[in-house]
């Protein structure tokens, strides 16, 4: 059998092996990393702006003459944690159904947008939140009233998902 | 005033500032070593706390003050209370021989920088101190009733042990040179640039690696190494215990850098310096300069601790100890054979 050996002998030479030489360069290489930019974003002043991509919060997209909503369900039914909720109600309008009752669960949402690719209405789509703070339980409970958002705020999820979404 | 009086109010004085002092640079160390291993992962660093982050480790001192102290069930009380005492107590206790400068005349009294001056066995107060800081540690290991801190306890008692040798070793070929052990005799005998490092370079390489070892800092730093032991000897350790042993590591290291500047830098002597200024001895402006040179030498191998921490990966246990029993041993004994050589062929 053919081994090859590879001992810290064959590996090191001398001077690689008393350490210090290598330990200085070391060290001088950390020296010189201290100067470099710095790549922190100080966040609550410099906020980031994501792109289209981004999955934040899901919303519900409020046109001129009130959500598209049509409280199909399926987005309630597709969400793998549960975390929606909702009730339909008619009304004497062309589009005859809209949501009485529409929640999102906010400590439930994993964000992984299935409720967005599932809408047969583009109605429920990913928007840029992405810093969501609650004090009480009840409060991560998302109505109606605090996910609707008005259509021309979503422009560039909605351009995105026209363009990459099947 | 009676005499008595006056020199126990300076005594108690310098004990004060000293101590005080002491705590408050272990603070700014912290600090210091959040912001440079910051910088070296092109980061930041605390920034929030006042201006630039300053008052962060008061701010950290201040949480672990509110902070639950909670101790282990099973663990034996008495003990776990007092190893983070013995350890800071430790530290402390050596700056009552490292002098920080000569003396000046206040009204008269004369005034040394060090709390006991001209001591005759300085030396070998602080190294037999640092042995006994190994007590808090081996301490708070045992009594926590934990495995891993009962490992670090013992990493760190085998660590020191093993290292306080070479250092020891280290420092003969220094006591060969100025003949003394009084550190005040040592700074004196390097005076005019005659610095112990030109003369005992490979003692002073042995020392550094040594007080590395003996701070319990990267890469000797087994006794707390994360990955292995949780936390090593104060996993069981919260709020103000754990901070103890924290100000403890870091009041360490400031010794380590206050014997290296003492030791081998010439303490407060720089060639030229005092009489270009054209400063008496025994005056107070003096004594200020001096403090300050003792003080800025000690910053550049502060700094070192610190960008070593963040440079160099953990050393295996197996390598730590042959490093101290078959490399740093037999290289101070070296040392000490070339230097007693070459002493009695120049003298």
């Amino acid at each position: 059998m053919n081994i090859e050996k590879n001992t810290e002998k064959q590996r090191l030479n001398f001077w690689e092996k008393i350490y210090l030489p290598e330990i200085a360069r070391g060290l001088g290489m950390t020296f010189v990393e201290m100067f470099k930019p710095k790549v922190t974003r100080q966040y609550p002043e410099e906020v980031w702006n994501p792109t289209g991509s981004y999955r934040g919060r899901p919303v519900l997209v409020l046109e001129e003459d009130g959500e598209r909503c049509v409280a199909c369900g399926l987005c309630s039914r597709v969400c793998p944690a549960l975390a929606i909720e909702v009730a339909a109600g008619e009304t004497e309008k062309t589009k005859e159904r809209y949501p009485i009752k529409f929640e999102i669960n906010m400590l439930r949402c994993i964000y992984c947008g299935f409720c967005e690719e599932v809408c047969p209405e583009e109605a429920i789509v990913m928007s840029k939140d992405y810093d969501l703070v609650f004090e009480k339980q009840e409060d991560a409970i998302l109505d109606k009233d605090q996910l609707l958002i008005p259509m021309a705020q979503l422009q560039d999820r909605l351009e995105f998902l026209r363009q990459y979404r099947r | 005033m009676e005499q008595w009086l006056v020199q126990s109010l300076v005594l108690g004085l310098k004990m004060f500032l000293i101590v005080n002092g002491l705590l408050i640079a272990a603070a700014y160390l912290v600090y210091f070593e959040r912001k440079i291993s910051a910088w070296i992962q092109n980061r930041v660093g605390p920034n929030r706390v006042g201006p630039l982050g300053l008052f962060q480790s008061f701010a950290d001192v201040f949480k672990l003050y509110l902070k639950e102290d909670i101790i282990p069930t099973l663990a034996n009380k008495g003990f776990h209370a007092i190893a983070p005492v013995i350890s800071i107590g430790i530290a402390i206790a050596v700056y009552a021989v490292i002098p920080f400068g000569e003396y000046f005349y206040l009204g008269g009294e004369k005034v040394y920088l060090s709390i006991a001056p001209h001591i005759n066995v300085g030396l070998l107060f602080i190294l037999g101190m640092s042995s006994v800081g190994v007590y808090g540690l081996t301490l708070a290991g045992w009594s926590s009733n934990n495995k891993y801190s009962l490992l670090g306890g013992l990493r760190s008692s085998a660590q020191m042990i093993s290292y306080e040798l070479s250092m020891g070793l280290s420092l003969i070929g220094v006591l060969m040179i100025s003949g003394s052990l009084d550190l005040m005799q040592i700074v004196q005998a390097q005076n005019g640039g005659h610095w112990n490092i030109f003369f005992q370079p490979l003692g002073f390489i042995i020392f550094l690696v040594s007080a590395f070892a003996e701070t319990n800092r990267t890469p000797f730093d087994l006794p707390e190494a994360e990955p292995e032991l949780v936390g090593g000897y104060h996993t069981e350790y919260s709020g103000m215990k754990f901070g103890l042993f924290f100000l403890a590591e870091y009041v360490n290291m400031v010794t380590a850098c206050a014997m290296m500047v003492l030791l081998f830098f010439g303490g407060w002597d720089v060639p030229f310096l005092y009489e270009m200024l054209g400063l008496e001895e025994g005056s107070v402006l003096r004594a200020l300069v001096q403090f300050s040179v003792v003080v800025g030498k000690m910053i550049p191998f502060l700094f070192l601790f610190i960008q070593t921490r963040w440079s160099l990966p953990r050393f295996r246990y197996d390598q730590l100890m042959s490093l101290g029993w078959k490399v740093m041993l037999p290289l101070a004994l070296a040392n000490i054979a070339i230097t007693g050589t070459i002493m009695m062929i120049f003298n």
